[in-house]
């Protein structure tokens, strides 16, 4: 499971998490939801490693302290992030850097890696799933993709590499009903008891279609309130108004 | 990352070790006595002696050009050997009868001879210090009437040939440096492709300077008639010595009607110490003439060594509906300069060209692209594409382009993009929650950049080329 205690997380002196503390169990769907500014691609960023930030607190997955681990270490570990914006790489193809990621991934496992056949079979079981073109393997990785293309690679990535602790990262802004309701589907698909998946998002229409097993309220950089699935329409019927908290200078 | 690309410093150069050859210098210093004592070496005919001391006498009149974005102490021409061969030099019956140093200097590069003979179907001519010490395959080349040689042996065995090519691309009063290596080459490669044969296999010249304070000019002349083509690949190292060493070569390709060439070179020459000592001065002129219709020449250039790179492989495009292409990876590192970039001359018509240059700089490093496309009067419907690429790394470096354009007929279409990035901190932590390590992440994202000009190249040197863009790059990204 994920335990996160007393986590804090400042850039340049400015704090942004303040103090926040969450638990997701092995096998539950939590979301996080919260206005703009609230720290919630930063949440994604300290739990996944990124250079710039001043942290302290406890993050612990499964037992290892995640904290002093570098990125990849935790992507070795089985935590995987769905960028909000996903990154252009041209002129390397989408399978190479998928297959890659996978075999990267596969060695820390102690699986052997998987060869470029099998991993063409592989991944276009998946393709189909996410209704996604073949010839998406031959292209650059996310380079002149549109913004649906790109997070439905992202979906892709996710499950091929069967991360165990998946965070989404606004997956769903910016899609169209088809494109929310095939990543939607991906994700359900991803959900296993073996699994914990922490999605961040704006829109409750998402949660409609995955139903997460807690809904937290983001705000000044805590977790100012948490509930069942009926909290995210709670949410759209009043606003995060009711629960915003100022920021401690 | 700051601190990773600090570390550039580790870079090795994994070639740097020297043999212990016997070696048979000429006195330091150039002189008319000089160019006589190597054509003389060398057995030369008397006209090649004329035409060395017609370019001598030309190059006394010439000044070493200030136009490039370089910057070196002077060079002393008067404090070099510009002879320096292994000795004994017998003829070559075999390869058995190669000096057992000389064979353990190539087995040292990864260059087997004897290897390369049965394994890997590609032909090599092996050039120590300017020598041509082994060429391989020449038996079967025979077979279907291709001339592969040192440059030597074809002065002596296909005279004709030369004299009527030699200087007919890059005449002795083209340049400074090409006065120069027409004064005093010593040897090179030699390759003819009679009409209508398609070359059996890869051929490749394999450049070695060893001795210390020498120069190195070579000559490389390959000549595709009719219908003929060719695929030539060259591969360069030198040792690592405190001292600047200059190579100046020549490169001479010639394409009649409906033959094509195909030039690809990975030049690794030592680049000098991290503090930017040391180090191969590399002032190359190459040049191909699309003398047919029809004809194509297309360079493919993967450049990481060398202290400084001057060189602009170029084609003038003569025969009408003739193709000319120039493909370019620089990669320059610690305090390597590279000048670098092509000539496209259209003289025909309907004659198309295509320009990709990929400029890597990292840490000191400065990378320049120096291109001109020109489009005679008589070129109607000539096209030009150029693109130019710059990646960098780092804050340190510079990447700089001079592209030239001049064009005399207004049915040409001429087109340039250029482009200047970065190894971006979004990429890099992309791939790293992907899983790969910082170092595995920057080399892809640079042989990424790179991928276009590498698809030019014959696989092994693609392979090899990504391998050595890793090594080059080792410790200055992330």
């Amino acid at each position: 499971m994920l335990h996160i205690a007393n986590l804090h997380a400042s850039v340049a002196g400015r704090t942004i998490l303040d103090g926040l503390d969450l638990d997701i169990p092995t096998g539950e769907v939590h979301a996080i939801m919260g206005p703009n500014g609230s720290g919630k691609t930063t949440l994604s960023n300290v739990l996944t490693g990124r250079d710039g930030y001043d942290v302290t607190g406890t993050v612990s997955f499964d037992g290892i302290d995640l904290l002093p681990l570098s990125p990849e270490d935790r992507a070795a570990a089985g935590v995987f992030l769905a960028f909000q914006h996903p990154v252009e790489i041209p002129g390397v193809g989408n399978m190479y850097f998928l297959r890659t990621a996978v075999n990267a991934v596969r060695r820390t496992r102690g699986l052997p890696e998987l060869a470029p056949v099998e991993f063409l079979g592989v991944a276009k079981e998946h393709m189909a799933r996410l209704e996604m073109d073949p010839a998406f393997l031959s292209r650059s990785v996310n380079a002149g993709f549109s913004g649906g293309e790109k997070k439905r690679n992202e979906i892709l990535q996710m499950s091929m590499l069967e991360p165990r602790l998946a965070i989404l990262d606004e997956t769903d802004s910016g899609l169209d009903i088809d494109a929310l309701r095939i990543v939607a589907q991906g994700i359900e698909r991803l959900r296993s008891p073996e699994r914990s998946m922490l999605i961040i998002t704006h829109h409750p229409r998402l949660l409609d279609d995955v139903h997460p097993d807690r809904v937290h309220v983001l705000s000044g950089g805590r977790i100012v309130r948490s509930g069942g699935h009926e909290l995210a329409h709670e949410l759209e019927a009043d606003g995060y108004g009711s629960t915003q908290v100022t920021v401690p200078a | 990352m700051s601190d990773v690309i600090g570390a550039l410093v580790d870079r090795e150069y994994a070639f740097g070790f020297h043999s212990d050859l016997d070696t048979d210098f000429a006195p330091k210093g150039l002189n008319e006595d000089v160019v006589r004592l190597i054509s003389a070496k060398k057995d030369e005919p008397d006209w090649l002696l004329e035409w060395r001391l017609g370019a001598f006498r030309h190059f006394l009149t010439l000044e070493e050009p200030t136009w490039p974005n370089l910057h070196h102490p002077p060079i002393d021409y008067q404090d070099m050997h510009y002879w320096a061969a292994p000795k004994p030099r017998p003829q070559l019956a075999s390869l058995d009868e190669v000096d057992p140093e000389i064979r353990a200097t190539f087995d040292k590069l990864g260059i087997s001879i004897a290897e390369q003979e049965r394994l890997s179907g590609v032909a090599v001519d092996a050039i120590l210090d300017s020598v041509s010490v082994a060429t391989t395959f020449k038996a079967a080349l025979a077979e279907v009437g291709v001339i592969f040689c040192s440059f030597s042996e074809a002065v002596r065995e296909h005279s004709e040939l030369v004299r009527t090519y030699l200087g007919s691309v890059v005449g002795y009063r083209d340049n400074f440096f090409a006065a120069l290596n027409s004064a005093v080459f010593s040897d090179g490669s030699f390759c003819f492709i009679p009409a209508g044969v398609q070359c059996p296999m890869e051929l490749s010249t394999y450049f070695r300077i060893n001795a210390a304070q020498t120069g190195q000019f070579e000559r490389t002349l390959i000549i595709a008639e009719e219908g003929a083509s060719v695929s030539y690949l060259e591969g360069c190292t030198a040792p690592m010595r405190d001292e600047n060493q200059l190579h100046a070569a020549v490169v001479e390709l010639i394409a009649l009607d409906d033959a094509s060439i195909k030039y690809s070179t990975v030049q690794n020459w030592y680049p000098g110490d991290a503090d930017g000592k040391g180090g191969i001065y590399n002032f190359v002129t190459k040049r191909g003439r699309c003398a047919g219709a029809r004809s194509k020449i297309s360079w493919t250039q993967v450049e990481t060594g060398s202290a400084i790179t001057w060189k602009y492989p170029s084609v003038i495009l003569q025969g009408d509906d003739s193709v000319g292409e120039f493909y370019s990876v620089a990669v320059t590192t610690n305090h390597q300069q590279a000048d670098t970039g092509t000539k496209m001359i259209h003289i025909g018509r309907n004659t198309r060209s295509t320009i990709l240059s990929k400029g890597i700089s990292a840490g000191h490093a400065q990378n320049t692209y120096r291109g001109l496309v020109k489009i005679l009067r008589s070129a109607t419907g000539a096209r030009n594409h150029t693109r130019c690429d710059s990646l960098l790394i780092g804050t340190d470096c510079g990447a700089h382009t001079f592209p030239y354009v001049e064009v005399k007929n207004d049915t040409a279409q001429v087109e340039h993009e250029a482009s200047t990035s970065r190894i971006s901190d979004d990429q890099l932590f992309y791939c790293r929650q992907r899983g790969l390590t910082e170092e595995d992440a920057s080399t892809m994202i640079v042989n990424g950049f790179c991928r276009e000009v590498f698809d030019e190249l014959p696989m092994e040197y693609a392979v090899e080329a990504q391998a050595l863009m890793r090594v080059s790059l080792e410790g200055a990204v992330g």
